[in-house]
C-alpha cells in the first residue's frame, strides 16, 4: 500500500482538458457519497473509472451528466464552469451518458429511437422519415453496425444490438464527452470486441470517453488513463501500464476486510447433504450445472453479473419452467413448479430476491403484513388468521433482526434500504425455511447493516440452515462462504474453497482468465501480508 | 423487398385485422343479392362510419397506455350540439360545424388536463367526465329531435355524385360512373386519416404518444414532453369522436342524447381497438387497424341479414345469435393473441 | 372527543361522509322551502334509500374485490341480468341457487381468462359480457322473459324485518362475509398483496392464480345476488336491468377511497361510496333536477372528490 503512494500520478498534460472537477462533494442526508473529488480528463482519451460497488462511481457520473447536482465544488467543461439542472442541459453542452439501464423505447423503430430527442423535420414541422433513416444509417455505420436495419423495432433486436443502437443514439447527440456506464455488461465476448473497435475509432476521431467497467481486461484493452475511486474518494489517477493488475485491485479494495466477517467454523463434522443439483440446464442460460449443499453450509455463487447465478436460484424456487436435470432435496428428486411448492414443508426453501423493492416487498403495505405474508397458513386456525400469534411472531422477528421501526403497522416504504432488506429476510425466517437462497442480499445497503447480516447468515448456518449466497461483492463471498462456485456463461467453471478462496482467484476465474501461477502466488502473499498488517 | 417483409412483420396485427375484415365483409358481399353494387357500399359505409370514428378516437389514448371511457359521451354531446347549430345559411352551417368540432376537442382537452395535472387515472377520470358530457347532451336535447341541414345531410351520406347533385354543380360524365360512385363516408374516413392522423403520427407530439405507451420511463429520460403528448392524445380523441357525432346528426337528421347508445359505442370502440391490433398496454398499433377493427365488428351483424334461413347454416342467420357471435369472436381474438404466455419459460416474466 | 374520532377515519371516507351530509342538507333546505317538510331526514326515507343502496352496494362490494387486485369486471351488467333470468326461469326453491350458479360460472370464466391467459381484465370481461348478452338474447328470443320471481326473492328484496328492509340485511350479511375475508383470513391479505405487487406476492409463495380466480368469482357472486334481489324487487327479470349498475359501482368503489390500480381500500369506504351515489341520485330526482343536471353533478362530484384525495404520486425528477 505504501509503495503505491510514492508513485507520482502520470497524466498526459499536453492535450486539452475536456472535463475538470474541483472539490466535488455529494451528501445524501448524513452520508457522504463523494468527498472533495478533484478529477480531470483530457481530449481524445478513454479514461477508465474503477472502484468497488459504493465507491462513488455512479454518483460521479450522475453529477457530470446532470441527473443529480453536486453539494459542493465545480464542474468545468472545456474550461467553462457549468451547472446542469437536468440531463437535457448536459446534452446541449456535449455531455452524453449511456446509462446501465437502456433508455430505448422498445416499440419504436431503431431510427425513431436514434432521433428521438431532436428528429429531423420537414418544412411542415413534421418528422422527416427519410432524413431520419439516412441519419440513423450513417450513425449505425459509424458504430460498425451497418447491418442493423433502421426500420427494425428495437424490441426485435437482441440485447447486444440494442446496446449498439444506444451508442449510435448517443453519437447522434454530437458529444464532446461520452460516458459509458457498464456499457458492455450485457454483451457477449464477440460483441464486446466490436464495441472496442468502435470506441478506439471514436478516440482517434478526438472524442473523450469516461469508461466504467468491472471487467479488468476491458480496461487493460481500452483505457489510456485510469482513476481509482474508493469510499467516495478519488484515490489515484495514472496512465495505463504504470500499474499492474494486482496493484490496481489492491487500490480498489484497500481496506481491512477480514474483521467484518464472523469467523468460519474450522473443523466440521460431516453433515448430510440437503440439496443436490445434477446437470441443471435451462434455455441457453444454464448449462449442466451441478452443485451440492450440506446442512449448515454456506456456499457462494460468484462470477460476473448475469452468468446464470440468478437462474440457478430461480430454478430452485420453482420459477423457471422446463429446466432439464435433477434437483434432489433430502434425497428425493423433486420437480419444482412454483414458489408455493418450494416453501412447502417438504422442501422448505426461501428466496431473498434480487430486487427487494419490486420482488421482495409490497412497499405500501405494513411491515407486519410483509413479514407474515409467507407464513399466514401456519399462523391461521382454520380460515382465520390468529392475530395474537401473528403480532407476537412479527414482534419477535422485528426484535431478532433488530429492525428499526416506529410501529409495526407502518408501511415498509418508510424504512431505510437496510431495514427493508431485513424485513424481506424476516419474512422468510418466519417460514422456518431450511434452505435459504440469497440473491445479492447486501446490494445498496450500508456497512453497518451488512455486518449484521453477515453475522446472521453465519448464525443461521450454525443452527443448521443451509445457505446459497450469490453476491457481486468478492469480499462477501470470501468472508461468508465455505465454498464458492464461479459461473461463467451459464456453467460452473471453478469451485474455490479454503486457501484458494481469495480475491485473485475469484477475479481470475470470473473473467475465465488464467493468471500466471507465480503471479497468483505473489498476490496471495500480498493479500495475507495486508491482512496481517491491518489486523 | 426486405423492408417490405419487415413492414409486414411489424404490422402483422394490422394485416390480420384487414384479413378478418375481408373475410367477414367478403362473405356478406358474396351472399348479398346486390353485393358489390354502389348502393350496398353506400349503405354499409354509412352504417360503419360512426363506430369507425369513435374507435379511432379510442385508439390514441390507448396508444399512450390510457383509456377514454368518454368517447361515446363526447360523440353524443357533439351529436346534440350539431342538431342545434348545423342549419341555416351556408356560412351558418360552416360555423356550426366548426363549433361542433371545437366543443368536442375541448371535451378531450379537459380530459387530458385533468389526467395530466390532476395526476388521476384515465379510466376513472373519463368515466366521470363522460357523465358530465352526457348530462350536457341531455341538457341540450332532453328529447330526440332538432334540425340538421337536409342538403348537407343528403350530400354527406350518399356517394360523391350526390354532393354534386345536391348542390347542383355540373357533373362530368366520366366522373359520374367512376369516382362519383365512391361512398362519401369512405372518402371522409380517408380525409381524416390523411389530414389528421398521418400528420399527427409523424409529429414529435404524436410520436411522444407511442413513446409514453412503450415505456414511460425511457420517454421521460429521452427528454420528451410527456404531458403535452398526453393532453394532445385526449384532445385529438375528442375531435375524432366529435366528427363521429356530427356525422350521426347528418345521418339521422336529428340529435339524440341516448345514454345506452353512448355506452355501447364506448365499449364497442375498445373491442374495435383490440381487434384492430392496438395493445391495451400502449405503444403498439394505430388508428388504421382500429378502422378495420370497427368495420369487422359491424360487418359481423351484416352477415346475419343475408344468411339463407333455410340453408344448412340457416340457424346462424338468426339475428338473435348476433351478440353471441360478436362476443365470441372478440373473446377468441384476444385469447389467441394471449396464447404466447404459454411459451414463457421464466414465470416472473408473466408479471410484466 | 367525537371530532377527534372523526378525524381518525380515513380521509376518503371522511370526505364522502361530509358530502353525504351536504347532500342531505341541500335536499332538506329544498324541501323546507318548497314543501315545508324535512322529508330527507325522515327515517322512512333514509331506510328506503338504504334499501335501494343495497343493490348498488352489493355490486360495488364485488367490484371492490377485483379492483383491489388492480383489475376490473366489465361483465357486471349482464352478470346481474343473467342471474336474475336464471333465478326467475328456475323458479321454486332452487331459484336463488340457480342465480348464484350463473354468477359462479361467469366468475370462473373471467378468472380463468385473466389468471391463465393474462388477457387484460378490461377486455376479457367486456367480451364475456357480450357473450352472456348473446346467450340471454338467444334464450329469451329477444323478448322480456315471462317468468316471475319467487316469493322468497320478493321478500328478500322488498320485505321488512323490524322495520328494516330485508335487502339491507342481505347486503350486511354479504358485507360482513367480505369484511371477515379481507381482514381476518389469509385470502384477504393475499388480495391486498397482489394488488400492491403481484410479483412479490408470487415470490412469497402465494398461489396468485387461485386468488385471482377466487376474486372474480366473488365479484360475480355479489353481482348475481344483486340481480336476484333486483328481480325480486321488480318481480321479473328484463333485458338491460344491469346496465345502470356498472359505472356507478366503479364510482362507488373509487369514491370510497379504493385505489383503481389496486392494493388499497376498505369495505366501509365502498359502503359510504354506494350510499353517497344513491342519495345523490335520489335527492337530485326529488329536487326535480332534470337528468341532464343529475349527470353533470354526478360526474363533477366524482372528479372533485378524486382531485382532493385520489391523486397519484408526483413524477420523479
Amino acid at each position: 500500500m505504501l509503495a503505491q503512494k510514492n508513485r507520482v500520478p502520470t497524466e498526459t498534460q499536453t492535450s486539452k482538458v475536456v472535463l475538470q472537477l474541483k472539490g466535488i462533494g455529494k451528501r445524501y442526508g448524513g452520508v457522504k457519497a463523494l468527498n472533495n473529488v478533484d478529477f480531470k480528463c483530457s481530449q481524445g482519451s478513454i479514461h477508465a473509472i474503477l472502484g468497488e460497488n459504493g465507491a462513488g462511481k455512479s454518483t460521479l457520473i450522475k453529477i457530470i451528466s446532470g441527473v443529480i447536482q453536486a453539494s459542493e465544488g465545480t464542474v468545468e467543461i472545456s474550461g467553462q464552469a457549468v451547472k446542469f439542472a437536468n440531463p437535457t442541459q448536459a446534452v446541449k453542452q456535449g455531455v452524453v451518458c449511456i446509462f446501465q439501464e437502456l433508455s430505448l423505447l422498445p416499440d419504436l423503430s431503431v431510427a425513431d429511437n436514434i432521433c428521438i430527442t431532436d428528429p429531423p423535420r420537414n418544412r411542415f414541422g413534421l418528422i422527416d422519415k427519410s432524413a431520419q433513416i439516412r441519419l440513423a444509417t450513417q450513425l449505425l455505420a459509424q458504430v460498425n453496425c451497418a447491418d442493423i436495419n433502421p426500420r427494425e423495432l428495437v424490441r426485435d433486436l437482441p440485447l447486444s444490438r440494442r446496446q449498439m443502437v444506444e451508442i449510435a443514439k448517443a453519437l447522434g447527440r454530437k458529444p464532446k464527452l461520452l460516458i459509458l456506464d457498464e456499457a458492455t455488461s450485457a454483451l457477449s465476448a464477440a460483441d464486446v470486441e466490436k464495441v472496442y473497435e468502435i470506441l478506439k475509432k471514436l478516440r482517434s476521431d478526438g472524442l473523450t470517453m469516461l469508461y466504467i467497467s468491472h471487467r479488468m481486461h476491458e480496461i487493460e484493452e481500452l483505457a489510456d488513463t485510469l482513476s481509482v475511486f474508493r469510499n467516495g474518494q478519488h484515490i489515484e489517477t495514472f496512465s495505463k501500464g504504470s500499474r499492474n493488475n494486482d496493484e490496481i485491485i489492491q487500490m480498489m479494495i484497500g481496506r481491512d476486510v477480514t474483521s467484518v466477517f464472523p469467523a468460519k467454523p474450522i473443523a466440521k463434522t460431516i453433515k448430510p447433504t440437503v440439496l443436490k443439483i445434477e446437470n441443471l440446464s435451462w434455455s441457453n442460460q444454464l448449462k449442466n450445472v451441478s452443485l451440492s449443499l450440506k446442512e449448515g453450509e454456506i456456499i457462494g455463487l460468484g462470477g460476473l453479473d448475469g452468468q446464470g447465478q440468478h437462474e440457478i436460484l430461480l430454478a430452485l424456487f420453482g420459477v423457471l419452467k422446463g429446466y432439464q436435470g435433477k434437483i434432489i432435496i433430502n434425497g428425493n428428486e423433486t420437480l419444482f413448479t412454483s414458489p408455493k411448492q418450494a416453501k412447502s414443508e417438504a422442501i422448505s426453501i426461501a428466496l431473498i430476491p434480487e430486487d427487494r423493492k419490486t420482488q421482495g416487498l409490497m412497499l405500501p403495505m405494513g411491515i407486519d403484513d410483509n413479514i407474515s405474508i409467507a407464513s399466514l397458513k401456519r399462523l391461521s386456525k382454520g380460515l382465520m388468521i390468529n392475530k395474537n400469534k401473528e403480532t407476537q411472531n412479527v414482534n419477535e422477528m422485528i426484535e431478532k433482526m433488530s429492525i428499526k421501526v416506529g410501529a409495526a403497522s407502518n408501511p415498509v416504504s418508510s424504512l431505510s434500504g437496510g431495514n427493508q432488506q431485513k424485513v424481506v429476510i424476516a419474512k422468510w425466517l418466519m417460514t422456518q425455511a431450511k434452505i435459504i437462497l440469497l440473491d445479492d442480499p447486501t446490494r445498496g445497503i450500508d456497512v453497518g447493516t451488512k455486518q449484521e447480516l453477515y453475522q446472521l447468515f453465519r448464525e443461521l448456518a450454525d443452527k443448521g440452515h443451509s445457505i446459497i449466497l450469490y453476491s457481486t461483492d468478492y469480499d462477501e463471498l470470501i468472508g461468508c462462504c465455505d465454498r464458492v462456485s464461479i459461473l461463467y456463461q451459464g456453467s460452473i467453471i471453478k469451485e474455490l474453497a479454503g486457501d484458494d478462496l481469495n480475491e485473485t482467484n475469484i477475479i481470475a476465474s470470473s473473467l475465465n482468465m488464467a493468471l500466471e501461477k507465480d503471479q497468483v502466488k505473489r498476490m496471495n502473499k500480498r493479500n495475507e501480508n495486508n491482512r496481517e498488517v491491518s489486523l | 423487398m426486405i423492408n417490405l417483409r419487415l413492414w409486414g412483420s411489424q404490422n402483422w396485427r394490422l394485416l390480420l385485422a384487414i384479413v378478418i375484415f375481408a373475410l367477414i365483409y367478403g362473405s356478406y358481399s358474396y351472399m348479398h343479392p346486390s353485393g358489390g353494387t354502389n348502393r350496398l357500399f353506400v349503405q354499409n359505409a354509412n352504417e360503419i362510419f360512426v363506430l369507425v370514428m369513435v374507435s379511432m378516437a379510442q385508439t390514441i389514448p390507448v396508444l399512450t397506455g390510457g383509456l377514454d371511457l368518454s368517447v361515446g359521451a363526447i360523440m353524443t354531446l357533439t351529436n346534440t350540439v350539431a342538431s342545434e347549430v348545423v342549419n341555416g345559411s351556408p356560412s351558418e352551417i360552416l360555423l356550426g360545424i366548426i363549433l361542433c368540432l371545437v366543443v368536442s376537442s375541448l371535451c378531450g382537452f379537459i380530459n387530458g388536463c385533468i389526467i395530466v395535472f390532476g395526476r388521476l387515472q384515465p379510466i376513472i377520470v373519463t368515466l366521470a367526465t363522460g357523465a358530465v358530457f352526457m348530462g350536457l347532451a341531455l341538457f341540450i336535447r332532453p328529447s330526440p329531435g332538432g334540425n340538421v341541414d337536409s342538403d348537407l345531410s343528403f350530400a354527406m351520406t350518399f356517394d360523391l355524385n350526390e354532393i354534386f347533385l345536391t348542390y347542383k354543380w355540373p357533373l362530368p360524365t366520366w366522373f359520374e360512373s367512376t369516382v362519383g360512385l365512391i361512398p362519401t363516408p369512405l372518402v371522409l374516413i380517408l380525409i381524416v386519416v390523411f389530414a389528421i392522423w398521418l400528420p399527427f403520427r409523424s409529429s414529435v407530439t404524436g410520436r411522444g404518444c407511442y413513446a409514453i405507451g412503450s415505456s414511460m420511463g425511457a420517454a421521460y429520460m429521452s427528454g420528451l414532453d410527456v404531458d403535452r403528448s398526453k393532453i394532445a392524445a385526449y384532445t385529438l380523441s375528442g375531435l375524432l369522436a366529435g366528427i363521429g357525432g356530427l356525422y350521426l346528426a347528418l345521418q339521422t337528421g336529428s340529435g339524440n342524447a341516448d345514454v345506452p347508445q353512448a355506452g355501447a359505442y364506448t365499449l364497442n370502440s375498445i373491442a374495435a381497438v383490440v381487434i384492430g391490433g392496438t395493445s391495451l398496454y400502449g405503444g403498439i398499433g394505430g388508428v388504421i387497424g382500429s378502422i378495420f377493427g370497427a368495420m369487422s365488428l359491424r360487418s359481423i351483424s351484416f352477415n346475419f341479414r343475408v344468411f339463407d334461413a333455410d340453408g344448412p347454416l340457416g340457424f346462424i342467420a338468426d339475428p338473435l345469435l348476433q351478440p353471441l357471435f360478436e362476443g365470441t369472436i372478440l373473446l377468441l381474438a384476444v385469447s389467441i393473441g394471449a396464447a404466447s404466455v404459454f411459451r414463457i419459460k421464466n414465470r416472473l416474466k408473466l408479471f410484466g | 372527543m367525537l371530532i377527534t374520532k372523526f378525524l381518525l377515519i380515513d380521509k376518503p371516507i371522511r370526505y364522502a361522509l361530509g358530502i353525504i351530509v351536504l347532500i342531505l342538507l341541500t335536499g332538506t333546505t329544498y324541501t323546507l322551502v318548497t314543501q315545508g317538510t324535512m322529508a330527507f331526514l325522515s327515517p322512512t326515507y333514509l331506510l328506503q334509500q338504504l334499501q335501494v343502496a343495497s343493490f348498488l352496494g352489493l355490486v360495488a362490494t364485488g367490484m371492490m374485490m377485483v379492483i383491489l387486485l388492480g383489475h376490473i369486471d366489465l361483465s357486471i351488467p349482464w352478470t346481474v341480468t343473467c342471474a336474475a333470468m336464471a333465478a326467475t326461469a328456475m323458479g321454486g326453491e332452487w331459484a336463488i341457487p340457480a342465480g348464484l350458479a350463473a354468477g359462479l360460472i361467469i366468475g370462473l370464466v373471467n378468472g380463468l381468462g385473466v389468471a391463465f391467459l393474462r388477457v387484460p381484465s378490461m377486455i376479457f370481461t367486456l367480451g364475456v359480457n357480450t357473450v352472456i348478452q348473446g346467450l340471454m338474447v338467444v334464450y329469451t328470443g329477444g323478448f322480456a322473459p315471462q317468468t316471475h320471481s319467487t316469493p322468497i326473492m320478493e321478500t328478500l328484496a322488498t320485505g321488512h324485518l323490524l322495520g328494516i328492509p330485508n335487502a339491507l340485511f342481505v347486503w350486511a350479511f354479504v358485507g360482513s362475509l367480505i369484511v371477515f375475508m379481507l381482514t381476518r383470513t389469509a385470502m384477504g391479505r393475499y388480495i391486498f398483496a397482489i394488488g400492491n405487487r403481484e410479483v412479490a406476492a408470487y415470490l412469497s409463495g402465494i398461489n396468485t392464480r387461485l386468488v385471482l380466480i377466487a376474486s372474480f368469482v366473488m365479484c360475480s357472486l355479489c353481482a348475481s345476488m344483486a340481480g336476484i334481489l333486483l328481480a325480486g324487487y321488480s318481480t321479473k327479470a328484463y333485458q338491460g336491468m344491469g346496465d345502470l349498475y356498472l359505472l356507478p359501482a366503479i364510482a362507488a368503489v373509487v369514491i370510497g377511497g379504493t385505489n383503481i390500480l389496486g392494493g388499497k381500500g376498505t369495505f366501509t369506504g365502498t359502503v359510504v361510496g354506494a350510499i353517497l351515489i344513491v342519495l345523490l341520485q335520489s335527492v337530485l330526482s326529488v329536487m326535480q333536477m332534470p337528468e341532464a343536471g343529475r349527470q353533470v353533478i354526478y360526474g363533477t362530484v366524482i372528479i372533485s372528490m378524486l382531485l382532493v384525495y385520489g391523486r397519484g404520486e408526483k413524477k420523479e425528477g
